[in-house]
């Protein structure tokens, strides 16, 4: 047998072992275990505000810690910065790129990230008297489809070159590369202990990573797709997928596997985005189709929807208090909602 | 990155990925679950989203105009 298929015959058995030992485990799923639990009330929420002023396709939105600023992030070549109780535009970053993908607010507040086709990462300060663009980040070889800040110091970026990647803000080189999938990195999403990321990609494979040690630790199967949209549970031990398989899931960490899939037959358009409210009972997911759907993430069931854009759904974010959800839109437009 | 691999180099890293995680541990879901309902359960009575914002404490409110009732 060639060394070829002396490996495959061996990484087959692995697999078929892990199936197993999932299946082990497997004796019961979420909606089950949730059984006894109350069902959430129907979520009907109005649109607050409406934020006009970008004027392409909006293809990313990051709340700021102090749950009133908010960066978006628009192939118009914008990143504008929001006060979102007003409802005024504080800032306005002209990018050196327009082919903009993904956005990011530093838990300080001082940052701001942004990049996308050029396959730069470019970090800009808010706090200078003109903003200045503070660092380029320029090692990956392949777009970058988002990116989140540790700290004023430190940045993790994910790729259309199919690998992760941490930053030294200092430095701007990449102090650890995470190489796991064999797709387009599409989404990452931070641990609420910062110890750990979960990424989402085009070989519809979760992979939940060791920031310090760089090393993949758990891989999540079960989307037929491209994940999109990823996200932590607020508890830490479980995480959210959104795919274009038009399915959401939720992964249990420590049982390792899929527990529960948010899906419905008349819905037949890929999810491009998901958030969660501050207690993960609900999941926001935005479709292609222009909704908005609202899941209870114990039960499965559907339980209100967000009308009111004009094209798909790009992305949603919910603020650290759990106050309101925003919504950003291919339409140019951001809603509040709450 | 995988786009420079070969085919046999894509397969190693599969396979040591494999050899890894066939040794992780896995709890019950029956009682991983159950804790994470419990978890949930306990903060949705504070989830503004849940419970609702009232209007005079919702910074989002609509802004002046009159209401005709």
């Amino acid at each position: 047998m060639g060394e070829m298929e002396q490996m495959k015959k061996e990484a087959e058995g692995l697999k078929t072992q892990i199936e197993a030992a999932r299946k082990a485990v497997n004796d019961t799923d979420m909606a089950s275990a949730a059984a006894g639990v109350a069902p959430a009330p129907r979520v009907q929420l109005k649109t607050r505000r409406t934020l006009k002023g970008h004027l392409a396709k909006i293809y990313a939105m990051h709340w700021c810690t102090d749950n009133r600023l908010m960066v978006s992030a628009s192939q118009d070549g914008k990143l504008l910065i929001w006060d979102s109780h007003s409802g005024n535009k504080v800032n306005a970053v002209p990018l050196k790129s327009s082919w903009v993908m993904t956005c990011a607010y530093a838990p300080s507040g001082n940052l701001v990230a942004s990049g996308g086709l050029d396959n730069m990462c470019t970090v800009y300060n808010l706090k200078t008297p003109v903003i200045k663009t503070v660092k380029e980040l320029d090692a990956h070889a392949g777009y970058l489809s988002c990116c989140r800040f540790l700290s004023d110091n430190e940045i993790l970026t994910a790729s259309g070159d199919t690998t992760c990647a941490l930053w030294d803000l200092e430095t701007g080189k990449q102090t650890t590369v995470f190489l796991s999938h064999v797709g387009d990195c599409m989404c990452l999403a931070l641990s609420p202990d910062n110890n750990s990321f979960i990424s989402g990609a085009c070989d519809s494979l979760a992979k939940l990573w060791d920031i310090r040690d760089g090393q993949c630790k758990q891989t999540f199967l079960g989307h037929t797709s491209d994940i999109n949209a990823i996200s932590f549970l607020p508890s830490g031990n479980a995480v959210v997928t959104g795919s274009d398989d038009c399915t959401c899931k939720m992964y249990d960490l420590r049982a390792d596997q899929e527990v529960i899939c948010y899906q419905d037959a008349a819905l037949n358009s890929g999810v491009t985005s998901l958030a969660l409210s501050m207690s993960g009972r609900l999941v926001f997911a935005g479709y292609d189709d222009f909704n908005c759907n609202i899941w209870d993430s114990l039960k499965g069931e559907k339980v209100g929807v967000l009308s009111g854009h004009d094209n798909r759904v790009s992305c949603t974010g919910v603020p650290a208090d759990g106050m309101c959800v925003c919504t950003g839109s291919w339409d140019s437009f951001l809603k509040i909602w709450n | 990155m995988a786009r420079d691999m070969s085919d046999k180099d894509i397969l190693k890293m599969e396979l040591e990925q494999l050899q890894k995680e066939v040794k992780n541990t896995r709890e019950p879901v029956s009682k991983t679950a159950k804790e994470i309902c419990e978890w949930v359960e306990a903060q949705a009575a504070e989830d503004p989203l849940i419970k609702g914002v009232p209007e005079d404490k919702n910074p989002f409110k609509e802004k002046g105009g009159c209401i005709i009732t």
